[in-house]
């Protein structure tokens, strides 16, 4: 039999797809486990051969609601990472505005330098910001956290908006100007419009940056302003095993971040990258 | 002079707004990340030269070069910086050849492959906890994990991960979350491919490795030292992984330097020691960033 070079390449088309759905689902698997996990007994969880099918069950997650306080965690999370993302844009928007719309001979110089302070090592820095939150009483507050991912992630956020803004042609603001719009107006009627949809996506990027974020969290904060974060990293050593709490625990924390995570994939290569590749 | 001229007149031609206010929107941002970067940086400094330890603050005084003499003289820290640079090695070759392979694998239409790629880059959005948790009991626990599963049904005896191989272990947890990051930058990447080059490359005879070799790759370069730098970045000083895993054990074998700093500090209770390795982790850092920020800065335009 002789196979053509079309039959070929269907053959290598239809081989690879295949493989590509094996790798997605088995990447996938651990996340679908988790959730599986979550709905079983505890005996169930650690049956052997492991269950697939089973009578699923809501008590872990009444368990873990009632005896945990994870309603206060999970609006720790909230808060940093909204707030912080709050934070950041107010601070960064005028800038990146400015940076885009007037850029003078050291804004390239400025924007890089922003983006090296991204790469000092928490770990570096962890001895003077855990000794001044001491000093100041500031440890275990969410206020602490709001600044300091604010902080973390200006520079993500500073270039990601300086590269939406650069975007908006300049011909439209020429053109307000000549009608005698002032500089208020101009962003507030013409370039906010404008660039509405690129500052929404920087949030939500900056949202699951700070949502994730381990060092800080884990380090800075105790039951008073702990995050879902510290929260799962306090089951690490569990005093026998607990593994369906623990998944609905950790499938509560992850599920809403996930599901931003999947709007914001394009935003993400861009702001990760610092524009490098788009 | 009138290039200067041109140029001025460019700049003043998109806004209404002048040099003065422009000025005062950067200040706030310029102001408070310089802050943010010189304060703690230079406090760490200044500890790493003086000793200070929580357990006996009536101890002072400036302490020379001994706390990082103490620091690196540690048993504990040529291996920690041994395993820092494994650690990173190992992840990026994993991180980069699978992402690539399935970068390459998805860049072809079929039908649910925007679904695929959602279940392929989920990982990517696990919290580092809760990624290391799933790994530690539901996947690689030596009894119940579903990889000691998988072993028996081969007839093989289960490993224990996490004491057998604690480095490897970590690598694969941080693998696992980092192999979506590769792809999803190059698959963006690919998406700008000339396509037609493709196919006349395809119809002159060049077979598929051909041009991967040829085409792909060298399409790629930038975006793959992009992801190395990236990446060493963030896996230079890895911690919640090793925090909920291993905890550093056992012994030192899956210790990395963040983690050697964050011991010396809570539990060794030495600010001075700890500083003086915190200052180590930020030299290791630059070197990388260094790197990262020309090959941004070339792409950046003002």
């Amino acid at each position: 039999m002789i196979i053509t070079d079309k039959q070929k390449q269907t053959l290598t088309h239809n081989l690879a797809v295949a493989t590509a759905w094996i790798v997605a689902l088995l990447f996938f698997f651990p996340i679908f486990w988790m959730i599986l996990t979550s709905f079983k007994t505890e005996q169930q969880a650690i049956s052997i051969p492991p269950l697939l099918v089973f009578e699923p069950t809501l008590d872990n997650y009444r368990v873990v609601h009632e005896r945990s306080d994870i309603a206060g965690y999970a609006w720790n999370s909230i808060i940093t990472s909204f707030g912080g993302t709050v934070l950041a844009l107010l601070i960064s928007i005028p800038a990146a505005y400015a940076m885009a719309f007037r850029p003078g001979r050291y804004t390239k110089g400025i924007l890089l330098w922003m983006l090296s302070t991204k790469m000092m090592p928490a770990v570096g820095v962890l001895m003077p910001i855990y000794l001044l939150c001491k000093r100041f009483d500031l440890l275990d507050t969410t206020g602490v956290l709001i600044v300091i991912f604010a902080m973390m992630n200006l520079p993500i956020i500073m270039m990601m908006l300086f590269n939406f803004f650069r975007e908006i042609p300049k011909e439209i603001l020429e053109a307000s100007r000549m009608d005698g719009a002032s500089t208020l107006v101009e962003i507030t009627r013409i370039v906010m419009p404008l660039a509405w949809g690129g500052i929404a996506s920087t949030a939500l990027l900056s949202v699951v940056l700070m949502w994730n974020e381990a060092f800080w969290s884990i380090n800075l904060t105790a039951n008073n302003a702990g995050t879902l974060v510290s929260l799962v990293a306090s089951f690490s050593n569990p005093q026998g095993l607990f593994w369906a709490k623990v998944s609905a625990v950790s499938t509560l924390a992850c599920a809403p971040i996930v599901v931003f995570g999947w709007m914001t994939q394009k935003q993400l290569v861009q702001g990760l990258t610092f524009g490098a590749v788009k | 002079m009138l290039a200067v001229a041109i140029r001025a007149g460019q700049q003043g031609m998109g806004s209404s707004m002048n040099q003065t206010l422009s000025r005062w929107l950067q200040a706030p941002s310029i102001v408070l990340l310089f802050i943010w970067m010189i304060v703690p940086a230079g406090m760490t400094v200044y500890f790493s030269f003086i000793n200070y330890r929580l357990l006996s603050p009536e101890q002072g005084g400036f302490a020379g070069w001994s706390n990082y003499e103490f620091f690196y003289t540690d048993r504990d820290f040529w291996p920690a910086i041994f395993n820092t640079l494994l650690m990173v090695g190992l992840v990026l070759v994993i991180t980069i050849v699978l992402g690539l392979a399935l970068a390459v694998l998805l860049d072809r239409r079929f039908r649910g492959r925007n679904i695929a790629r959602l279940l392929l880059i989920s990982p990517f959005f696990i919290m580092p906890t809760v990624n290391a948790l799933i790994w530690k009991t539901m996947m690689m626990n030596p009894i119940y994990g579903i990889l000691s599963v998988v072993w028996r049904f081969f007839g093989a005896e289960p490993i224990d991960w996490l004491s057998q191989f604690p480095l490897l272990s970590i690598v694969i947890i941080i693998s696992w979350q980092w192999t979506p990051f590769a792809f999803l930058i190059f698959m963006t990447a690919l998406q700008s491919q000339d396509h037609e080059q493709k196919e006349a490359a395809t119809l002159d005879g060049a077979g598929f490795w051909a041009q991967l070799w040829h085409l792909t790759l060298p399409h790629l370069a930038r975006p793959i030292a992009v992801v190395v730098l990236i990446q060493s970045i963030f896996h230079l000083s890895i911690f919640a992984e090793i925090f909920v895993t291993t905890g550093g054990g056992p012994g030192n074998q899956s210790t990395n330097l963040a983690f050697l700093i964050y011991r010396q500090a809570f539990f060794g209770f030495d600010v001075g020691v700890a500083a003086a390795g915190g200052i180590i982790a930020i030299i290791l850092a630059n070197i990388v960033a260094y790197l990262l920020i020309r090959v941004i800065g070339k792409n950046l335009t003002v």
